[in-house]
């Protein structure tokens, strides 16, 4: 049986608002212990007067009855929007502020990482600073001492060890840092969203660093923006949201909730346009209607698959017409990652569509047999070629649409294929007679 | 069941630590039990200090015995050949500078201390470890500086031949009485000046008059009657007073006064401490 490494019952926090301000000075609190009296005898005769005392100090419940066990051994997801208190959380379990309300219990030596390079000074060398940061992270000098050639190697610095750190390029001292942190050994680590610091390569390595200690039977608490992380380091996550849990369980389950929660609320599959919306200040084209719809008109109310045909539709009143007028639609993923932009002149001239003045409805045929499983997102778009934009990219109106895999009979061809695209291509094998050593003349 | 006044309790069960974190009330004092657990990240907080204070500035080491010495330069220019200031006998420059020694250990150390805290803001608002390191670790830096600049008394008593007596042993307890008072007034002012940052604009001002109530430029002989009594209530008086005694031989062995200038020393540094940790639980959200 597993014993309870993080036992949390009903914490709870509170700031009073405008605690978080800068600095109060010594005169500001004279003056406010002079005008103490004054103060009280004003809110005596208000509440005399049944008017409720004006106390202007408000406050704020940062964390609010959130309890939840962490057994040892186990990696724990916590998840949430800025602000919902995950960094608060920690803060507490790291013993830096003290909870308001409630308690927690934490069974062995606990480490925790809040910030990579904590304590490092720019004038101590790497190896000074290798010293002082892991006695300040909680490792003993024996300790240090004893991994200080892993660190070494994992930071990658080299020669530079007997520098002062002010040298280093803003890339080696996050290395640096993170190496020290790499190599703490307690029995329960608090995390930090430290893993988003330094280039692609150095993030894969301590993504990877992270999985080890995770698997080392150590028991980690993990706060993290990066689902992608929290998918492939934890077991279970805990959603917080306005400083309370909003959901605990297996991660798949609370990052999608997570997903939801952070979605556009209005944001469907059509949109029409209402009283009082912009993009009516251009003669040339004023959008009317936006819908990514099926064969049979209908707007799109939940998953597609992506072997049926799915239309963009975009309706506007040209009341100006021009023959540079473009008008179009931007595709993009969940990411918020620009797939493409698709105009109604981008094929040849003979087969534009006529544009005449007054209401004009266009379709297009969507290529879902390209793309993947996942949420997309239409912007309409639309300019005066080489001139100026009309409703220009980011600012049009936008609608959603949800796609299901569906298509390609390959028992091979499955969920989860990365990339944006998943274009279904044949393969040929070449004969002997094909294969040439011919040189191409480019 | 964990104490109602404590944060958190360290107890074993089955080798591995517990620890209970709840919201605290009351008054604690110290810690010593942590504070041993983490002696060696107070030395290497301590050696951080002084060894960054040393590479960051020019002139380097040579400050320590800078400042004292040019202040005592200046001072028997204007107040023992100019004013002519008696001095008990002894050469004003040593006379000042028997004064000096300790009293600019004490004012920097206040002043370090004060400025402490917020300083390792950065620190504390990431990682948890005993508060009271940081002032320990400042006085532990100017305790320092004070070594350096006691080198150069060592030069001038060989300088101005002044004979050592068995008197010098006396020399480390005016020492630690100076250390209390510093730390004691430096954590009132550290503590503050979380809450009011401005506080530690006052203390320049305040080391200014103390040392005027201090007899550091002047002998105590100089003052009668109700004044020697408040002088008497300052700790450094004795401090001065009694490295003078020590090292040079002038004045006696402080007596009763010393005992009520301890007396006030100690309850500095007590209150100091309680007031620090109470200040201490709520530092991290104010900085």
């Amino acid at each position: 049986m597993s014993d309870v490494a993080i036992q949390v019952c009903e914490l709870s926090k509170r700031y009073r608002l405008g605690q978080r301000q800068p600095y109060k000075t010594l005169r500001e609190g004279l003056s406010r212990a002079a005008s103490a009296p004054f103060r009280h005898a004003r809110s005596a005769l208000q509440r005399a007067n049944g008017q409720p005392a004006g106390d202007r100090r408000k406050f704020i419940w940062a964390l609010r009855d959130v309890s939840f066990e962490v057994k040892t051994g186990e990696v724990v997801g916590v998840i949430g929007r800025n602000g919902s208190g995950k960094s608060t959380l920690l803060k507490i379990l790291s013993r830096i502020t003290e909870p308001t309300e409630g308690y927690a219990e934490i069974l062995g030596r606990m480490g925790s990482l809040l910030e990579v390079g904590t304590g490092f000074h720019p004038e101590l060398t790497g190896r000074e600073n290798i010293l002082l940061n892991g006695a300040i992270l909680g490792m003993s000098r024996k300790e240090v001492s004893r991994r200080f050639d892993e660190i070494i190697a994992f930071s990658e610095i080299g020669s530079f060890l007997d520098t002062p750190v002010k040298r280093y390029s803003s890339g080696m001292y996050v290395r640096l840092a993170f190496s020290v942190a790499a190599h703490l050994e307690p029995d329960i680590l608090l995390v930090d969203e430290v893993l988003s610091v330094g280039d692609l390569q150095f993030q894969r390595k301590c993504l990877g660093r992270m999985r080890d200690v995770a698997g080392a039977g150590r028991t980690v608490l993990f706060v993290s923006h990066t689902m992608d992380s929290v998918r492939k380091l934890c077991d279970r996550s805990i959603l917080l949201a306005g400083g309370q849990i909003v959901k605990i369980g297996d991660t798949d389950s609370v990052i999608a909730s997570y997903l939801e929660s952070i979605a556009e609320p209005h944001a469907t599959s059509s949109w029409v346009r209402g009283p009082g919306d912009p993009w009516n200040q251009h003669k040339e084209f004023v959008p009317m209607e936006l819908a990514v719809e099926r064969d049979n008109g209908c707007s799109l109310s939940s998953a597609i698959g992506t072997s049926q045909r799915v239309w963009v539709k975009i309706a506007g009143e040209i009341r100006e017409l021009r023959p540079n007028l473009v008008v179009g639609f931007a595709l993009y993923d969940s990411n918020g990652t620009l797939l493409f932009e698709s105009f109604q002149t981008d094929a040849d001239e003979c087969k534009w569509p006529r544009l005449k003045v007054g209401m004009n409805v266009l379709r297009t045929l969507l290529p879902t047999s390209l793309l993947n499983a996942g949420t997309y997102r239409v912007e309409l778009i639309s300019a005066l070629h080489q001139m100026h934009w009309l409703v220009s990219p980011g600012t049009g109106p936008a609608v959603r649409f949800e796609l299901a895999r569906d298509l390609s009979e390959s028992p091979y061809t499955g969920h989860d294929r990365r990339g944006a695209l998943v274009p279904v291509l044949e393969w040929e094998l070449l004969e002997r007679s094909q294969r040439s050593s011919t040189v191409c003349r480019g | 069941m964990p104490r109602a006044n404590q944060t958190t309790e360290i107890r074993s069960r089955n080798e591995a630590p517990l620890t209970v974190i709840r919201a605290s009330r009351g008054w604690r004092f110290l810690d010593l039990d942590e504070l041993w657990r983490y002696r060696e990240l107070l030395f290497l907080l301590a050696w951080r200090d002084i060894t960054v204070r040393y590479r960051q500035t020019v002139v380097g080491a040579a400050w320590a015995i800078i400042q004292p010495f040019f202040t005592m330069v200046v001072f028997s220019l204007f107040f023992g050949r100019l004013a002519k200031i008696p001095s008990e006998g002894v050469p004003y420059p040593i006379f000042s500078y028997t004064g000096l020694l300790p009293w600019t250990f004490f004012a920097n150390g206040m002043n370090n201390v004060c400025n402490s805290l917020v300083g390792s803001g950065a620190l504390v608002s990431k990682i948890y470890f005993p508060r009271l390191l940081i002032p320990m670790s400042a006085i532990m830096a100017s305790a320092v500086d004070f070594a350096l600049a006691f080198a150069v008394l060592v030069g001038m008593m060989l300088f101005y031949q002044i004979h050592l007596t068995w008197n010098v042993l006396f020399l480390l307890p005016f020492l630690l009485l100076a250390l209390v008072a510093a730390l004691g007034m430096g954590l009132w002012l550290a503590a503050l000046n979380v809450e009011y940052r401005d506080v530690r604009y006052v203390v320049p001002f305040l080391t200014q008059l103390w040392m005027y109530a201090t007899p550091v430029i002047y002998p105590s002989s100089l003052l009668h009657g109700p004044w020697r009594i408040l002088l008497g209530l300052n700790p450094m008086t004795g401090v001065v007073e009694g490295f003078r005694w020590a090292l040079l031989g002038t004045g006696s062995l402080p007596g009763v006064m010393f005992g009520a200038a301890v007396a006030a020393a100690a309850i500095l540094l007590g209150t100091g401490i309680l007031y620090f940790r109470r200040v201490e639980r709520t530092c991290a959200d104010v900085m």
